[in-house]
C-alpha cells in the first residue's frame, strides 16, 4: 500500500513563495552593511564641513553709524542690526567711555538676548543662559558658545560697528 | 578558525564597528561645534579621522562577510552531507 500523495499547496503559496519570517529577517552581513552605510554618513558630513570651510567667503568688512549712541545713559542698552538688516546686535554703555556690542542672538537657540543691568549680565529669558557683559563668555547655562562681538569705533560723537571679532579675538 | 570561533568573532567585529561609529558620531558633533564657533582648523583632521574610522568599519565589515560566507557554506555542505 503506497503512501497518499503529498497534498500540493494552494496557487497563492506558488505565486508568492517568499515567506514573511524569511523576508524580515536580517542578516548579520546585511546589518554590517547598513552600519558602514551609517559610517559613510558621518564621514560625508566631516567632509561637507571640511568643503565649508575651505569655501567659505570672508565676509567683507561693512561699517555703520550707530544710531542714538552718544543718548545712551550708562548702563543703557539699545539694539541696532549689524552688519546686515534683520540681523540685530546689543550695544551696551559699560561707562561714560566704554561701549560694547554683541549679536543679540543666542547661541544656544538663537532667542534674543536682553542686558540686565541689575545683574550686569546679558541674559537669554528662554533658557536662562547668561552671558558677561564685558567680554560675552557664557556664564551659566546651556549656550555652547560666548556671543558674537560686534567691534566698534569712536569716531568723534559718532560710534561705529566695523566687524565681527573672531574666536582669536576673544570673543 | 573552527565554527564555534567564528560566530564570537562575528559579534566581536560588530561590537566593534558600534564602538567606531559611535566615536565617529562623537567627532562629527565636536567638529560642527568647533566650525560653528569659528575654529575651522578642527575641520582637516575631523574628516581624515572620520575617513580613517569609515575605511576600519569597511575592513570590519569586509571581515563579518567573510567569515559568515564560509559558515553558511559550511553549513550547507553538512545539511546536503546529511540527506
Amino acid at each position: 500500500m503506497s503512501a497518499p500523495p503529498a497534498p500540493r499547496p494552494p496557487l497563492w503559496r506558488e505565486e508568492f513563495p517568499i515567506r514573511e519570517d524569511e523576508e524580515r529577517y536580517v542578516t548579520r552581513r546585511q546589518f554590517s552593511r547598513f552600519l558602514v552605510l551609517t559610517s559613510l554618513g558621518m564621514f560625508v558630513g566631516n567632509v561637507w564641513i571640511l568643503a565649508k570651510t575651505w569655501f567659505r567667503k570672508e565676509p567683507a568688512a561693512v561699517e555703520a553709524r550707530i544710531a542714538g549712541a552718544s543718548a545712551l545713559a550708562i548702563g543703557e542698552s539699545t539694539v541696532f542690526e549689524y552688519p546686515a538688516p534683520g540681523e540685530p546686535c546689543l550695544l551696551i554703555r559699560t561707562r561714560d567711555d566704554r561701549f560694547v556690542a554683541f549679536s543679540q542672538k543666542c547661541t544656544h537657540l538663537s532667542c534674543a538676548v536682553v542686558y540686565s543691568k541689575e545683574r550686569d549680565r546679558i541674559e537669554c529669558p528662554c533658557h536662562l543662559g547668561f552671558f558677561s557683559a564685558r567680554d560675552g563668555r557664557v556664564l551659566q547655562g546651556p549656550p555652547p558658545r560666548p556671543l558674537p562681538r560686534v567691534l566698534l569705533e569712536r569716531r568723534g560723537d559718532d560710534l561705529y560697528a566695523v566687524g565681527l571679532a573672531g574666536p582669536e579675538d576673544g570673543a | 578558525m573552527s565554527q564555534d570561533k567564528r560566530s564570537p568573532a562575528i559579534n566581536g567585529a560588530l561590537g566593534m564597528i558600534v564602538l567606531l561609529i559611535v566615536a565617529q558620531m562623537w567627532l562629527l558633533t565636536a567638529t560642527l561645534e568647533a566650525y560653528l564657533a569659528g575654529h575651522h582648523d578642527a575641520a582637516v583632521p575631523g574628516a581624515i579621522v572620520s575617513g580613517v574610522l569609515f575605511l576600519a568599519c569597511g575592513a570590519l565589515a569586509l571581515f563579518i562577510g567573510r567569515v559568515d560566507r564560509s559558515v553558511r557554506k559550511e553549513r550547507e555542505r553538512a545539511i546536503s552531507s546529511r540527506s
